[in-house]
Formats: C-alpha cells, sequence, structure tokens
C-alpha cells in the first residue's frame, strides 16, 4: 500500500513550479529570509559574545570577591556612594587582611590609565595598577617570562614594574624588556616580569596593564584614588560565609550604625554575570518578537501565494485527480512547495543572518559564532512555518471536485 | 461483464432547484466492446460520462464494474480505479502545459508508485505506440494538436486500463487529424481494449460497434452498429 507518492517526486513537482514563476517565488521568500535572518543574527552575536564573555569573566575568578564603595550594579545613589568614606588602605586592608579567616589571599588595587614609554616607542592610554604580590592570586595573574612583585618590592616602594604582554610587544617589539627601564607616567620603572596573554574581556584589553607596588603608585599619583581589595576566598563551597565575615569586620572598622545599611558594596563575578544574562535575555526576546512577526507575515504571505497557485493550477489539480491523483497526493503536492517556498527563505536567512553576524563582529568588538543548534531550531521553524501556512491551500487543493477543476478555465 | 449500470439517477443541486440530469439509466458493457455515447447538449453524457470515469457518484443507483461496486467507493478508492482501470482522453487535451511529452505519460505511473527506472521505459513505449518516439522531450505547446492527443492517448494507455474513456477526442482537431486519431483508436480496440466514446459527431460514432443514444437523461436508444 502506498502512502504518499514519491518524496522525490513532490520536490521536483514543487521546484518546477517555484522556478516557473522566478520572482514571486523569491519574493514570497522575503519575509521568512527577514525573520531567519533577524533570529540567526542576533542568535549568533549572542553566542559569540557568550563564548568571550565566559572565557573573560573566567578570569575574574569565581571564588574572588571585590570590596569597593560601588556596587557594580547599584544604579542607585550613586551619589549617596561617592560621598561614603573612602576605602583605604591602612585601615580596611590591614583589618581585613588581620581579622578574614575564611580569605586566601588580600590584594589592595588602585588604578590609573597612564602613557608608557620606551626610547622612541609610546603607549597612550595604559591602566597602571598599583597593587601588592597577592594580586597575583586574586586576579589569576602569572609571569609568563621574569617574576612577580615580591613583599619586599611593595614594601619598599621600588620602582619596578610587571608588564601586559601587549605592552611589551608594542613597546619592545622583538627585544627582551626585562630588566629594561620604561617610563610610565612620566617615572622611570624597571619590567621585572611580563604578564602571559589573557584577551580582553567586554571590549576592556587586559594585555595593556602594568603593575606597580601600591605605596609607589599611592606616592606618585595620589593616594585619594578609589581603593578597591580583592580578596580571593580560601573555599569557594564557603563564600556565602566569607562574605558575611568581610561585611562585619568592615562595618566594625567603619563604625557603621547597626541601623543603618553598609555604606560599602562586596562585589563578585556573579552579578555581572547577572546584568549580562538580564541583558542578553531582553536581547533574545527582542530578537525573538521581531522573527515571529516577520515569520508570521511572511507565513501569511506564503499562505496567499499558495492560494492563488491553487487557483492558477486548478485544471491542472483536475487533470491529476483524473489520472489517479488521491486527495492526499494532492494535499502533499502542495505542501511540499509550501514548504519548498519557506525554506528556500530559512536557508537564504541562515546565510544572511550568519554573513551579517560576521560582518558586526568583524567591525565592532563583538564575536560571531552560528552553532549548529541554532540552525536546527531555525530549520524546525520554517518547516513548522510553512506546514502552518502551507496547510490550508494545500487542504483546499486536495478538496477540489475532480469534474469542476477539469473544465476550469 | 466489465461495466454494469443499474437504474443510475444523477441530481445536481442548482440553487434551489434540481436537476436530473440523469434519470434511470442502465447499460451494460463487455470486454472489449467500442461504443459511442451520444446525445444533444444537455441529455446528460457528460454526466454518464464522469460517473463511468469514476470522477463522480450516482445520486442513486448501482454501478460494477468488473464485479466491484464503484457506486459506493470512497474518494481513496475512485481514485485508485481510476488510475488503474480506466485512461481518460479528452477534448482538450488536458496535459500539463510545463511537463515534456514523456512526464506527461510518465504521470498515472508515479501515482501508483512505478519505481522511477520503470516509469520512464513504459512511457517510453507507450509513446513509441502512438508514432510520438521522437517527440518525447517536446512539451505541449511545441507539439501540434493531433501530437497533443496522442501524448494523451500514450498516457491513458499507460497503466494498461480496462476502458480507455474518450471525450470528444477529436473535437479540437480538423477533419484529416481527427480521422488519424481515430484509426488509433481502432487499432487500440483491435489489441483487445475496451473503448468508450462520448462524441454528437455522427461520423465519429460510425467508427464504433455500438451506439447509445441519451435524451434528456434517459437512454433514447441503444443499437449495434
Amino acid at each position: 500500500m502506498r502512502l504518499l507518492i514519491d518524496f522525490w517526486e513532490g520536490i521536483k513537482i514543487a521546484f518546477q513550479a517555484l522556478s516557473a514563476n522566478k520572482m514571486r517565488s523569491f519574493l514570497t521568500t522575503l519575509g521568512i529570509v527577514i525573520g531567519i535572518t533577524t533570529v540567526i543574527g542576533i542568535h549568533s552575536i549572542i553566542q559569540g559574545l557568550n563564548k568571550s564573555f565566559y572565557t573573560s569573566i573566567s578570569a575574574l575568578g569565581s571564588d574572588t570577591l571585590y570590596i569597593g564603595k560601588f556596587s557594580w550594579l547599584s544604579r542607585t545613589d550613586w551619589l549617596e556612594a561617592r560621598n561614603r568614606k573612602d576605602i583605604t588602605l591602612e585601615r580596611e586592608g590591614r583589618a581585613i587582611k588581620e581579622y578574614a579567616t575564611l580569605v586566601k589571599a588580600v590584594a589592595p588595587t588602585v588604578s590609573a590609565q597612564r602613557t608608557v614609554k620606551y626610547e622612541s616607542e609610546k603607549l597612550k592610554n595604559v591602566q597602571v595598577t598599583g597593587t601588592t604580590e597577592d594580586y597575583a592570586v586574586t586576579s589569576n595573574v602569572v609571569p609568563e617570562y621574569g617574576r612577580m612583585l615580591t613583599k619586599q618590592d611593595v614594601d619598599h616602594r621600588r620602582n619596578l614594574c610587571v608588564i601586559g604582554w601587549e605592552v611589551a610587544d608594542k613597546l619592545f617589539k622583538n627585544k627582551n624588556p626585562l630588566g629594561r627601564r620604561i617610563l610610565i607616567g612620566g617615572y622611570k620603572f624597571r619590567v621585572i616580569g611580563i604578564l602571559e596573554k589573557r584577551g580582553s574581556f567586554l571590549g576592556h584589553n587586559l594585555d595593556t596593564e602594568v603593575i606597580i607596588p601600591i605605596g609607589l603608585f599611592q606616592k606618585l599619583y595620589g593616594s585619594r584614588r578609589w581603593l578597591t581589595i580583592e580578596v580571593k576566598i580560601a573555599d569557594p563551597a564557603l563564600i556565602e560565609e566569607a562574605k558575611d565575615e568581610l561585611t562585619g569586620i568592615l562595618r566594625r572598622v567603619r563604625k557603621v550604625d547597626p541601623r543603618k545599611e553598609n555604606d560599602f558594596a562586596i562585589n563578585q563575578q556573579d552579578m555581572i554575570a547577572d546584568l549580562y544574562k538580564r541583558l542578553t535575555t531582553a536581547l533574545y526576546a527582542v530578537a525573538f518578537g521581531v522573527g515571529s512577526i516577520a515569520l508570521i507575515v511572511g507565513g501569511i504571505g506564503i499562505m496567499n501565494i499558495m492560494l492563488v497557485s491553487v487557483t492558477e493550477r486548478t485544471r491542472e489539480i483536475g487533470i491529476r485527480k483524473a489520472i489517479g491523483a488521491r486527495n492526499r497526493d494532492i494535499l502533499w503536492q502542495f505542501l511540499i512547495e509550501a514548504l519548498a517556498v519557506s525554506s528556500l527563505g530559512g536557508v537564504i536567512g541562515i546565510i544572511v543572518g550568519f554573513v551579517l553576524a560576521k560582518i558586526v563582529a568583524s567591525a565592532t568588538f563583538l564575536s560571531a559564532t552560528v552553532s549548529p543548534i541554532s540552525v536546527i531550531i531555525g530549520i524546525l521553524f520554517i518547516s513548522l512555518v510553512g506546514i502552518f501556512f502551507g496547510i490550508f491551500p494545500a487542504y483546499k487543493a486536495a478538496k477540489l471536485d475532480p469534474i469542476h477543476a477539469l473544465r476550469y478555465e | 461483464m466489465l461495466i454494469e449500470l443499474d437504474d443510475i439517477v444523477k441530481i445536481y443541486q442548482v440553487g434551489t432547484e434540481k436537476v436530473g440530469a440523469l434519470q434511470g439509466v442502465s447499460v451494460k458493457i463487455v470486454e472489449n466492446e467500442y461504443l459511442a455515447i451520444m446525445g444533444p447538449s444537455g441529455s446528460g453524457k457528460s454526466t454518464l460520462m464522469n460517473i463511468l470515469g469514476c470522477l463522480d457518484t450516482p445520486t442513486s443507483g448501482k454501478y460494477r464494474f468488473d464485479n466491484d461496486l464503484v457506486s459506493e467507493m470512497n474518494d481513496d478508492q475512485l481514485a485508485e480505479i481510476r488510475n488503474r482501470e480506466i485512461g481518460f482522453v479528452f477534448q482538450t487535451f488536458n496535459l500539463l502545459p510545463r511537463a515534456t511529452a514523456l512526464h506527461n505519460v510518465e504521470l498515472p505511473l508515479i501515482y501508483n508508485g512505478t519505481p522511477a527506472s520503470k516509469r520512464k521505459k513504459i512511457a517510453q513505449q507507450a509513446l513509441e505506440m502512438v508514432g510520438l518516439a521522437d517527440r518525447m522531450h517536446h512539451k505541449p505547446n511545441e507539439l501540434s494538436g493531433g501530437q497533443r492527443q496522442r501524448v494523451a492517448i500514450a498516457r491513458a494507455l499507460v497503466n494498461k486500463p480496462k476502458i480507455i474513456l474518450a471525450d470528444e477526442p477529436t473535437g479540437n482537431l480538423d477533419t484529416r487529424t481527427g480521422e488519424e486519431i481515430m484509426e488509433i483508436f481502432e487499432e487500440i480496440h483491435e489489441q483487445g481494449n475496451t473503448i468508450i466514446l462520448v462524441t454528437h459527431e455522427e461520423y465519429i460514432a460510425e467508427h464504433t460497434n455500438r451506439i447509445v443514444r441519451l435524451r434528456d437523461g434517459k437512454i433514447e436508444r441503444d443499437e449495434s452498429v
């Protein structure tokens, strides 16, 4: 018992019918193309963003806390936060080091943008970070060549620096930077280490960093800068306990009234991840909305053209029925045709979407990846659109009375 | 008995009025008969042909085709009968305009699931039989009227049906070409096929062995020639 006419036969018939009306078929696919392009384009950009985001956020370390005056998330009361007491090395830095039991390393950091020079080479807007030897642990920075600052270097405020991979590359080209003197914001430093390549974080290049002793930083560039204390937790499982402990210590040394809220913030990677998730979810919602509307409009276009096609080919349907096509054969034929139009649009949409994403990626710091999953979902979606909007015209064709169809002029 | 029509009635609803296109037609047709159905327009001959061709079902009465009760069949079963047992030849040829002669002839084979490899061969043979071996890859608009009708006859024959049903097959052709087509029908008949011809031209009907004349939905005369 044969269920349907040959599948390939159906596809052949469909493509013959489509190529007979090339312009019409092309215009009909446009709605689908736009819908799929939007979805695939935004999806692949988000995918690319995710990839670079999660690799770079993992550089922050999920077990590192960042104590500062500002919360990374709070948008409220910026003015209030600005007027808070400064976080200082002497008070908070020392207190945490002394009393916190659940931490592995504590590194106060201050930073500024400075120009770095070596002989005639110049690099602007380099992030200069003043910190201690513990920064290596809290920020996961490892010198690839040379060494990190030591406690003695920091305590004695020695004019030494560890430079980022790109700083070394741009200033020294092929020369070995170790032991050479460079100017950071006009002051002389000797290079003792070069960090391994770290890439960029949300468009911020992590390889253009220079690390110097914190005491020297404050002496040279001023001490009234916002200090962030980086704290590495001893056991990631106890992160909440560690936060409680730190909150207690900080409230005590900052003499916060028990009835008042914290006047400092303990930030962590999760907060950025949460914020990021919220942003991308919103983006997805927009893409999905625009894409769905375009797909529905495209689907209605397909339905419209299929209805026209059924009317135009009434006689053909009559002939096919007279020589033995069953209702389901006709249904199948027109359904395949609708599917062919929508898939054609879908394939074009996937290609255009991907190319657009690549163009966006090359023009900005974003990267784009197309996951096979998104392509499969896209194709599934297109098929659904094709079936959903194709079934009614196909059903109409299948139900035609062969006698009337044969006489149709 | 190949075909047995027993008191066939067909009533159409036209607006609020009921029109009796056939009002009790009984005909028996045996194998290898060559018969013409004649009658003025409105006599019900088209309706009778549609019912004989399983394109339509009677309002009442029994239609047996090769001992199967066609009048009780559903759409799918009717389609199957049309595909396997009946070959249609129409006045306006009714070929698919975008398909080649060969593909047109292949169509009935597609709908009974003949594999593609066999299809082509069978269709080619059918076209050779009607003398169109050299026109296989032409589209209908590249063929003359007579050639088109021959493609249609090849299509009707391709599934080796029990009857050929021809509705005014020479109506759109000049006399000479019409005669050529009638010669083909004669050949087919000599090979043992059953042919039912619907026509209003006496000289065409004269080719057959039996003429059934209809008037006002009833058989007026049924005579052997």
